[in-house]
């Protein structure tokens, strides 16, 4: 894939957040919003719908004001008078692509360069759209092309801006075919090796999780924030899953006093679940008292808890409540 | 080129395509001059040459309509027309700012719109001076008039333009948005009607005065429509 852009590594703070809110009269959007996210990392924005996720970005994108709080954003307070000089460094593709149906990709594209005044626009889209693989259909009206087509467009408007040290991504994957989900995760990992920071809003949490080096779940409030490690440790007890033949005569015996063991339960014929403080502790014990008591072991493994799991435990009873 | 330069010029080259490839405003833009020029051609042709010194006024002004109007199809069609492509975002999401936004879409309605409007002047222009019997043309083109019509005619099509950004911006439906704009000029036509039919008896000094007054607007609308463009209210559409 070609290069992008080719930016020198920046270090600090690129985007930060103070107990930032914003209400629309009576009705809050997203309240007491804080984070810090450095050059080159990509920051995951989780939440349900109307949790305040699209308002955040544009909040923070200078496109709207907040109501409380403060934040930088790429360098720059988030003021009256630094609003256009914000937008000039940072990119944004929003939810719905929006474009303009009666001109061609290029043409669009052309558009925004102008926009961006950017030094060599022609050279530019060309580089852009050969990066979405579309360099083929620059002539194609936009009015004709798929949600996908359409989508990856968006994104390479949002990858024209060259001087972007923050890119907003909006559900960048949203009705994209996994070759071209892979590619937008190609891209991604691209702006953050040149140190750009990328905030994504998504709802694929798998996505999440396979890009994002933190991500925050917002539900109007910050309900976490953090690594998705650290999140799924902070959630969930630490598990081992021991698999056996047969069901043991009596776990009790083998399980009940090891080191790192806190509490077990069965959860199948043959299944086991033990609640451990450190897995790499227990699991030699256990792996040791199985054979000892002559059980039949088919496995031995740590339990993984998903990004979705923390998701549900944090945001769930919030869209229960809503529903 | 400086910066400001280049977005205007790209948003004026993006309009200006736009325009072109939208059939309904192609074809609105085609239909209301030639509605319009047709009537008094048809009528400055057939009058006989006794007639010519009856003829009060000046029909010429008619032609006013096509400043007053066409300007207002496109101006209506430009904010809120983005709005329902769902283009405003990513626009505004760029460093342009609102007074560059309102003046490449305000360039981009005005140029077309003067090229239509003298145009269609120089064809009746023409037109009258091959058809009409000679007394009839003299008495329809007397010189201070047309050069008074050619200065009135920019004056016009930007105030046309401001009303119709002002609709533009407020509405949600771009058919509402271009018929309330050409509808809002429609008490300067009135009085260009007036003026056309004699009721208002043209002297230099009134053409200066209409002139100074449509000055006035132009530079009071400009700031308005300026200082009314609110982003934040045209995307989230909160008050």
């Amino acid at each position: 894939m070609e290069a992008i852009v080719a930016l020198g590594q920046r270090t600090g703070v690129a985007l930060a957040a103070h107990g930032l809110g914003k209400r629309f009269g009576e009705r809050v959007a997203f309240d007491d919003v804080s984070f810090e996210i450095g050059y080159g990392e990509v920051f995951g924005f989780l939440g349900p719908n109307g949790a305040g996720k699209t308002t955040t970005v544009r909040t923070l994108s200078a496109l709207i004001s907040p109501t409380s709080g403060t934040a930088t954003v790429a360098g720059l307070q988030l003021t009256e008078d630094n609003r256009a000089r914000i937008r000039q460094r940072i990119a944004v593709m929003p939810e719905a692509p929006g474009l303009y149906p009666r001109l061609t990709i290029a043409e669009n594209l052309e558009c925004f360069a102008g926009l961006y005044a950017l030094a060599d626009p022609a050279e530019r889209v060309r580089r852009v759209l050969a990066a979405v693989d579309l360099a083929d259909r620059a002539n194609d009206p936009c009015g004709k092309l798929s949600k996908g087509l359409r989508q990856k467009v968006s994104l390479a408007r949002a990858l024209l801006n060259d001087d972007a040290e923050v890119v907003f991504l909006d559900e960048p994957t949203s009705g994209l075919d996994p070759l071209a989900v892979r590619e937008v995760h190609e891209i991604i990992d691209g702006l953050r090796g040149r140190g750009v920071t990328v905030f994504l809003t998504t709802h694929r949490l798998e996505e999440a999780e396979r890009l994002c080096d933190r991500v925050a779940l917002l539900s109007t409030t910050l309900r976490a924030l953090g690594r998705p490690d650290d999140l799924r440790e902070l959630l969930f007890a630490k598990t081992l899953v021991v698999r056996t033949s047969g069901p043991l005569p009596d776990p009790g015996r083998v399980f009940d006093g090891l080191p790192a063991v806190e509490g077990w339960r069965v959860d199948g014929e043959g299944l086991y679940h033990l609640t451990v403080s450190d897995q790499s502790a227990a699991a030699p014990a256990v792996t040791r008292a199985l054979v000892a008591s002559g059980a039949d072991v088919l496995s031995i493994g740590e339990s993984q808890h998903s990004l979705e799991d923390v998701y549900v435990e944090l945001i769930g009873d919030d869209e229960a409540g809503d529903r | 080129m400086n910066a400001a330069r280049t977005r205007i010029r790209a948003i004026y080259r993006k309009e200006f395509r736009e325009y072109r490839r939208n059939w309904s405003i192609v074809s609105t833009m085609a239909a209301i001059p030639l509605g319009i020029v047709t009537f008094p051609l048809i009528l400055v042709i057939a009058l006989p040459a006794s007639a010519a010194q009856g003829i009060g006024g000046d029909p010429l002004v008619i032609l006013l309509g096509i400043p007053a109007i066409v300007p207002s199809i496109m101006a209506g069609y430009a904010i809120v027309g983005e709005r329902v492509q769902g283009t405003l975002e990513p626009l505004l999401s760029t460093a342009i700012s609102s007074t560059e936004l309102v003046l490449a879409k305000g360039l981009a309605a005005l140029v077309p719109s003067l090229a239509i409007s003298y145009g269609m002047y120089a064809a009746f222009v023409v037109a009258t001076e091959i058809f009409a019997q000679p007394a009839v043309a003299a008495a329809v083109l007397p010189w201070p008039y047309v050069v008074a019509q050619l200065a009135f005619t920019p004056l016009l099509a930007v105030l046309s333009i401001w009303i119709g950004f002002a609709i533009s911006a407020r509405v949600s439906d771009v058919r509402v948005a271009q018929q309330l704009s050409a509808m809002s000029v429609m008490p300067a036509l009135l009085v260009a009607y007036l003026i056309s039919f004699d009721v208002i008896h043209m002297t230099l000094a009134l053409a200066i005065v209409i002139a100074a007054v449509l000055l006035l607007l132009d530079g009071l609308g400009w700031r308005l429509v300026t200082a009314a463009f609110n982003p934040e209210r045209l995307i989230t559409g909160t008050k």
